[in-house]
């Protein structure tokens, strides 16, 4: 029995240092530790400095005034980001002349691909509404750990990929935090939401 | 040249509704292949598709092949703590009696190395291999970067 927890403890240990090993070196170096119980900052205590796809910079304190609606991406990514630029796109329609109020972003995790063109190209595709942001690693890293959100560059067939926190983050008017619309919720708690940061 | 069999190919496959086309495979019945149109040929590609086992015994799909891609294969989307990411999948179940659909947000293939950019309208053929029934080939449309799925009349 007790042979059989040892080889399970050094079974459970060499996986996990072989795990820790293969991403861990990889890992973006200032990724915020164990941010999962922490609450977005308010907008106005944000610190980062970025470039739309329009080519303007733009700078958190712009946003105050107007509820923001923001997702981590990239254009790279095959599944979570089309899907849920579509969800957004859906939700803007939806939401009628309402949504002009609203400040829907779009901010790379890959700035490293995703370029201003990149961005505006990538963008043409989805509701016109939707800002697009990139701009040097260390102002993305910023913009993230204000968000108290996480990314990690994943080295994948000779290629990268990118894991990044896949919620919409809901903000009011005046800055303050309202709620997540998570990757998985259903789709129907998310106009509802929406709507409550624009209240 | 091979790029070019293949954009031949796309054009002349190419009709619309095509993602509701039903292909057979012994107890398994495939239908909803789609996927999205990609910007250029450097980001990946995506395939969608759902497999219905009417059959009394267990069957796992294991791979897929495509023209369309040099390195095609199965990933999942597992969000951990709220952070997505995309393991690869080495099979993907598709237990006796049930369907299993490769969908946004949960398995989908993933096509590294298009040969060609993939543009809304086009199509092409994806293989699938199953640990028992054996391999089908089918017809995969490309919808909008857009689309969530096609519009089939049976309303999935």
């Amino acid at each position: 029995m007790r042979r059989r927890q040892l080889i399970l403890g050094l079974g459970g240990a060499s996986a996990a240092l072989a795990f820790t090993l293969g991403l861990g070196w990889w890992q973006s170096r200032n990724r915020v530790p164990s941010s999962a119980a922490l609450l977005p900052l308010p907008i106005g205590k944000m610190d980062f400095a970025l470039t739309n796809h329009r080519g303007e910079r733009v700078r958190p304190t712009d946003w105050i005034g107007r509820p923001t609606m923001a997702f981590f991406g990239f254009t790279w990514c095959p599944d979570v980001c089309p899907t849920t630029l579509s969800d957004i796109s859906g939700w803007l329609e939806e939401l009628g002349p309402d949504a002009d109020r609203l400040n829907p972003v779009f901010i790379t995790v890959d700035p490293e691909r995703d370029t201003q063109q990149v961005l505006a190209d990538y963008l043409a595709n989805f509701d016109p509404r939707i800002t697009g942001l990139t701009g040097p690693l260390a102002e993305v890293e910023r913009a993230v750990a204000g968000f108290r959100a996480r990314f990690e560059k994943v080295p994948r067939d000779g290629d990268y990929t990118m894991d990044h926190t896949a919620g919409v983050f809901l903000f009011r008017a005046d800055g303050r935090f309202a709620s997540i619309i998570d990757y998985h919720e259903d789709r129907r708690f998310a106009l509802p939401k929406i709507r409550r940061a624009l209240t | 040249m091979k790029s070019l069999i293949l954009s031949a190919l796309l054009t002349l496959s190419a009709t619309p509704v095509l993602a509701c086309e039903t292909f057979t495979l012994g107890d398994l019945t495939i239908d909803h292949a789609w996927s999205r149109a990609t910007i250029g040929a450097d980001r990946p590609g995506v395939f969608y598709v759902k497999i219905t086992n009417t059959g009394s015994a267990d069957d796992a799909l294991i791979g897929i092949a495509t023209p369309a891609a040099g390195m095609p294969m199965l990933h999942e989307t597992v969000v951990t703590e709220g952070v997505a990411s995309m393991p690869h999948a080495m099979s993907i179940p598709v237990p006796a009696g049930e369907s299993v659909a490769l969908a946004p947000g949960g398995y989908h293939g993933m096509l590294m190395g298009l040969t060609t950019a993939l543009k809304e309208g086009d199509s092409f053929p994806v293989t699938l291999t199953f640990q028992n029934a054996g391999e089908v080939v089918v017809n995969v449309e490309v919808l909008s970067l857009r689309a969530e799925g096609p519009d089939c009349d049976d309303g999935n």
